[in-house]
C-alpha cells in the first residue's frame, strides 16, 4: 500500500473518531454563546477561536464534521445509487428503453428546482427539530441529484454493451440479469465511485446554498455548510486565518476519499 | 487704526474659498436604477434620491432639527378647519430651463398629484376622504389648496412635494431644486448638473450649490461600492450596515459616521391571527399578555444590540425611536431582561417550569418556530440569540429562514406561522404614516390582520386613539393620544420591539460641511451647502 493512501486512511479515521467523540471531546456545547467572548481568538478555552456569536469553533467544527461527514455521503450514496439503477438500465437496455429513460431524465434536469424546494419547504412544518431539518435535507439531496450521473452511467453501460467482452459474454449464454450482475456492474463501479465522490463535496456545498430556502441544517446545529457561510465576509480572514479551519477539514476529507481510492477506480 | 492689508485680506478671503470650494464632481452609488423622473410617480428609493436632488418643495424639512423650514413658500397657513392650507410664494424664480415659477405650477403640480389616473404614491398621502382636493391660485404669489377632510400634520406632506412647471415644454425635467438632470446612461450612471437658476445663495450671497455636477454610478454590489469608496471613486455611502461599518472604521476610521439611533426597528410577534391553523392551545399562549411579557423580559435587548449589531443599535422601547424628537414618549424604556420575573409571569398564567422546560397547564412542552427572512445576517443572528435566551425559561425556539415570497404568503395570506422577527424602515415621523399598522381592520396590523371587530379591549382602545389623533389638528393633543397608544403597545407588546438601529454612513473626508443625521437622506440632506475640497474637486 503507497505511504499517500496510508496516511489518508489514517486522517479519515481520526477525523471520523473525532467527530463520533465530539461529546466527549468538546470543550463547550456547540450551541452555547459566550457573548462576552465573541469573534475571539484561539486559546487553551477555545482552541479554534470563538464565532460572531461567542460559540466555540472547536466544538461547532467536531459537530458539524459530523452532521456533514455522515449526511453528505448518505446522500451521495442515496443518488449514486438512483443514477446506477435508472442510467445503469437504460444503457443496458438500450433502444427505445434508453431513449425514453433518457428524455425523462432530460425533463428532470430542466426542471425548476428552486420553485420544487420552496414547494417542499411550504410543506413542511415550521416545528422541525434541526436534527429532522438536517435529515430531510440531505434525503432531498440525494433524491434529485441522481440525474446528471445517471446520464454519464448510461453512456458508460451504453459502450459497454457494444463491447467484445459482453458480445462474448452474450455468444456464451449469459442471461439479462446474470449479464447485469456479472459482467455490467463490475465494470460500471469505477464510474459510479466517480459520481459518488464529485456528489459529496457538491452536497455539503448545496446543503449551504439550502439555507436560504429554510431547507438547510437549521440553526443551532452546525455543519460544514454553515461555517463555510462564515467565510463570506472575505475581509476579515486576515485578520482571523483560524476561520479557515472548516475549509481545510473540507478539503482534506475530500482529497483523504480520493487518495483511499484504488488506481482502477481512480480514471473513471 | 492701521487697515489691514490687501494681502491680509485676500488671505482671509482665501481660507474661506477653501472651507466652501465651489466646483468639482460629488460622486456616490445608487443601488438600482431610478424608475421615473416624474417626481409624482416616484416610489422606489433611487427615483426619492432624484426627486430630493431635483425637487423643489414648498417646505423642508429640516433633518437635523426635524423642523419644518420655507422653501418655494415663504409663509404658510392651514385653515381652522384644517382643510386648507394656503401658501406665500417666493417671488422672482425661475424653472432650470428658465420657465417662471408661479401659483399657477403648484395648482398645476396638485392636479397631477391628485389625479386617480396616475395614482400617485405621494399623493395618498393627500388623500382624506370623499371629494375632490381643489387647488386654485389666489394670485401670483399665493395659491390656496382645500381638502375634503381634515390632515392632521398637513403642512409637513409638502415636503414630499416636488412642483412641476405648468408652462415648461421640458416638463417634468424642468426643476427647481439645486440640480437638474443633465445625462442618464440607462444602468450605468446619471449626471445631474447645477440647477443655473437655483434660487438660494449662502450667507456671503454665493449662488449655491457649491458643487457643479452629482455623479449617480448604479452599483447593486455594496462589496464593489466600498472598494470604490476606499479607491476614492465614490465620496460617500449614505447607509451602511454594522459590518461594513466595522471594516471601514478599522482601515479609515475618519471616514465613518454613527449618527445614532435611526428610526428603523427591528420587532417580533405572535401570530394571534383567528384564521391561523395553530392549535387551540398555542392561539392561547400568544393571546396571553403575560406569556408576551415573558418572552419579551426573557429576551436581552443589550445583548442583541451589542453582539448582533456590534454596538450599532439601542434596545427598543417601543414603536417610536427617540431619533423620532417630537413623536417618541420619554416616558418608555426598554424592557429590562429578567428571566426571573418573566418565570414569574409565566407561572400567573399556569405555565410550570419543570426540569429545564416549560409546560403550560394543560402539560404541552412549549416550543414554537420564529420566521425570518433569510439571507439577512442580523436578523439571523438575532434569532439564534433569543433561541438561547428562551431555553433560559424552558421555551424551545425553532428558527426557520424562509425566503421572502414565502414569508409573505404565510404572513398575510395563509397565517400558517407562529412568530416572526422582522424590521420596520420607518422614512416618516408622523404617526399617521403608521394608522394602517395599528388600526385592527388594517391588513398590515400584523398580529391580527382584518379584524372585523377589535377582538380585544384595547385594540379598541389604540384604534380610538389612533382615530382621534389622525382628526385632532392640535400637536399637543395628537401627541398625547399617541403616547397613549405607545404605553398601550409596551404593556401590551403586540410587537416585542428588540432594538433601534444605529445610522451608519462613510463619508470622504474631502466632502465639507456634511452633518450625517438620523433622517433620510442622512449624508446629503444639505446637498446645496455640501462643497469638495480642491485637490477632490480637481481629481474628479
Amino acid at each position: 500500500m503507497k505511504p499517500a493512501r496510508l496516511i489518508a486512511i489514517a486522517i479519515l479515521v481520526l477525523i471520523s473518531a473525532g467527530c463520533l467523540l465530539a461529546n466527549l471531546l468538546a470543550p463547550a456545547p456547540y450551541a452555547h454563546q459566550f457573548r462576552d467572548l465573541t469573534d475571539a481568538a484561539p486559546s487553551h478555552q477555545h482552541l479554534l477561536g470563538t464565532d460572531d456569536l461567542g460559540r466555540d469553533r472547536f466544538s461547532r467544527l467536531l459537530y458539524g464534521t459530523r452532521v456533514s461527514l455522515l449526511l453528505a455521503p448518505a446522500a451521495a450514496l442515496l443518488a449514486s445509487l438512483l443514477a446506477g439503477l435508472i442510467g445503469g438500465t437504460a444503457g443496458f437496455l438500450g433502444g427505445r428503453v434508453e431513449r425514453a429513460v433518457m428524455a425523462g431524465t432530460d425533463l428532470f434536469l430542466s426542471l425548476p428546482w428552486l420553485f420544487l424546494l420552496i414547494t417542499v419547504r411550504a410543506l413542511l412544518p415550521l416545528n422541525v427539530s434541526p436534527v429532522v431539518s438536517v435529515m430531510v435535507t440531505f434525503a432531498l439531496l440525494g433524491c434529485l441529484g441522481w440525474a446528471g450521473a445517471a446520464r454519464v452511467i448510461c453512456a458508460g453501460a451504453r459502450s459497454f454493451s457494444q463491447s467484445d467482452f459482453v458480445l462474448l459474454a452474450r455468444a456464451s449464454g449469459s442471461s439479462g440479469f446474470r449479464l447485469l450482475w456479472r459482467h455490467f456492474l463490475p465494470n460500471l463501479k469505477p464510474v459510479l465511485f466517480a459520481q459518488f465522490w464529485i456528489s459529496v463535496p457538491v452536497f455539503i456545498l448545496a446543503e449551504a446554498n439550502l439555507g436560504i430556502l429554510g431547507l438547510g441544517v437549521a440553526e443551532p446545529l452546525p455543519s460544514w455548510g454553515s461555517m463555510l457561510r462564515e467565510l463570506e465576509s472575505l475581509s476579515s480572514l486576515s485578520a482571523q486565518p483560524w476561520q479557515f479551519a472548516p475549509l481545510i477539514v473540507f478539503v482534506v476529507v475530500v482529497t483523504s476519499f480520493h487518495l483511499v481510492l484504488t488506481r482502477q477506480e481512480l480514471p473513471a | 487704526m492701521k487697515k489691514p492689508s490687501l494681502l491680509f485680506t485676500f488671505l482671509i478671503l482665501a481660507a474661506c474659498g477653501t472651507l466652501a470650494q465651489s466646483g468639482g464632481q460629488l460622486r456616490f452609488c445608487l443601488h438600482s436604477e431610478p424608475k421615473t423622473f416624474n417626481p409624482v410617480l416616484m416610489q422606489d428609493d433611487a427615483s426619492e434620491t432624484i426627486r430630493y436632488l431635483t425637487g423643489g418643495v414648498l417646505v423642508r424639512l429640516n433633518r437635523q432639527t426635524q423642523q419644518l423650514e420655507p422653501e418655494l413658500a415663504t409663509a404658510w397657513k392651514i385653515g381652522d378647519d384644517g382643510k386648507t392650507i394656503t401658501f406665500t410664494l417666493r417671488e422672482h424664480i425661475r424653472f432650470s430651463d428658465g420657465t417662471p415659477f408661479s401659483a399657477a405650477d403648484v395648482v398645476y403640480t396638485i392636479e397631477q398629484l391628485m389625479d386617480p389616473a396616475l395614482h400617485s404614491p405621494t399623493g395618498d398621502a393627500f388623500r382624506s376622504g370623499e371629494g375632490k382636493v381643489q387647488a386654485e391660485a389666489l394670485s401670483g404669489n399665493r395659491v390656496a389648496i382645500i381638502f375634503p377632510a381634515p390632515i392632521s400634520g398637513l403642512d409637513k406632506q409638502f415636503d414630499q412635494v416636488a412642483i412641476m412647471s405648468a408652462r415648461s415644454p421640458l416638463k417634468e425635467m424642468a426643476v427647481l431644486g439645486p440640480f437638474v438632470v443633465s445625462e442618464n446612461k440607462a444602468g450605468a450612471y446619471l449626471i445631474l448638473k447645477r440647477n443655473p437658476n437655483y434660487w438660494k445663495h449662502d450667507a456671503n450671497g454665493r449662488p449655491l450649490p457649491y458643487i457643479d455636477s452629482v455623479r449617480l454610478d448604479i452599483q447593486q454590489n455594496r462589496d464593489i461600492e466600498m472598494l470604490r469608496l476606499t479607491h476614492g471613486e465614490v465620496d460617500f455611502i449614505n447607509s451602511l450596515d454594522a459590518e461594513y461599518f466595522d471594516k471601514l472604521a478599522s482601515q479609515n476610521p475618519a471616514m465613518v459616521h454613527d449618527a445614532g439611533e435611526s428610526l428603523d426597528s427591528e420587532f417580533m410577534w405572535f401570530n394571534q391571527s383567528a384564521n391561523s391553523p395553530l392549535p387551540a392551545y398555542k392561539k392561547a399562549w400568544f393571546a396571553s399578555t403575560n406569556f408576551r411579557r415573558a418572552v419579551s423580559g426573557a429576551i436581552n435587548r443589550s445583548d442583541l444590540a451589542r453582539i448582533a449589531f456590534h454596538g450599532h443599535a439601542r434596545p427598543a422601547a417601543g414603536p417610536v425611536s427617540p431619533a423620532n424628537k417630537f413623536w417618541f414618549d420619554a416616558k418608555l424604556q426598554p424592557h429590562p431582561f429578567d428571566q426571573k420575573a418573566a418565570l414569574e409571569l409565566l407561572a400567573q398564567e399556569g405555565f410550570r417550569f419543570e426540569g429545564d422546560v416549560l409546560h403550560d397547564r394543560d402539560g404541552h412542552a412549549v416550543e414554537f418556530s420564529i420566521i425570518t427572512n433569510s439571507g439577512n445576517k442580523y436578523r439571523e443572528r438575532m434569532a439564534t440569540m433569543i433561541q438561547q435566551d428562551l431555553s433560559g425559561i424552558g421555551i424551545r425556539l425553532n428558527v426557520v429562514t424562509l425566503d421572502f415570497p414565502s414569508l409573505l404568503e404565510r404572513m398575510t395570506r395563509t397565517f400558517d406561522y407562529e412568530a416572526c422577527l422582522l424590521g420596520l424602515v420607518n422614512t416618516d415621523l408622523d404617526p399617521n404614516s403608521v394608522m394602517n399598522v395599528w388600526l385592527s381592520s388594517s391588513e398590515n396590523h400584523q398580529w391580527n390582520p382584518n379584524q372585523k371587530t377589535p377582538a380585544t379591549e384595547w385594540e379598541a382602545e389604540i384604534d380610538r386613539l389612533m382615530r382621534a389623533q389622525a382628526s385632532s389638528l392640535d400637536p399637543r393633543q395628537r401627541k398625547e393620544y399617541f403616547d397613549k397608544v405607545q404605553e398601550i403597545a409596551w404593556q401590551q407588546e403586540p410587537f416585542i420591539y428588540l432594538v433601534n438601529k444605529n445610522a451608519l454612513s462613510a463619508i470622504s473626508p474631502g466632502v465639507h460641511n456634511v452633518h450625517p443625521v438620523v433622517l433620510r437622506p442622512q449624508v446629503y440632506w444639505n446637498i446645496d451647502e455640501m462643497s469638495l475640497t480642491s485637490e477632490v474637486a480637481r481629481s474628479h
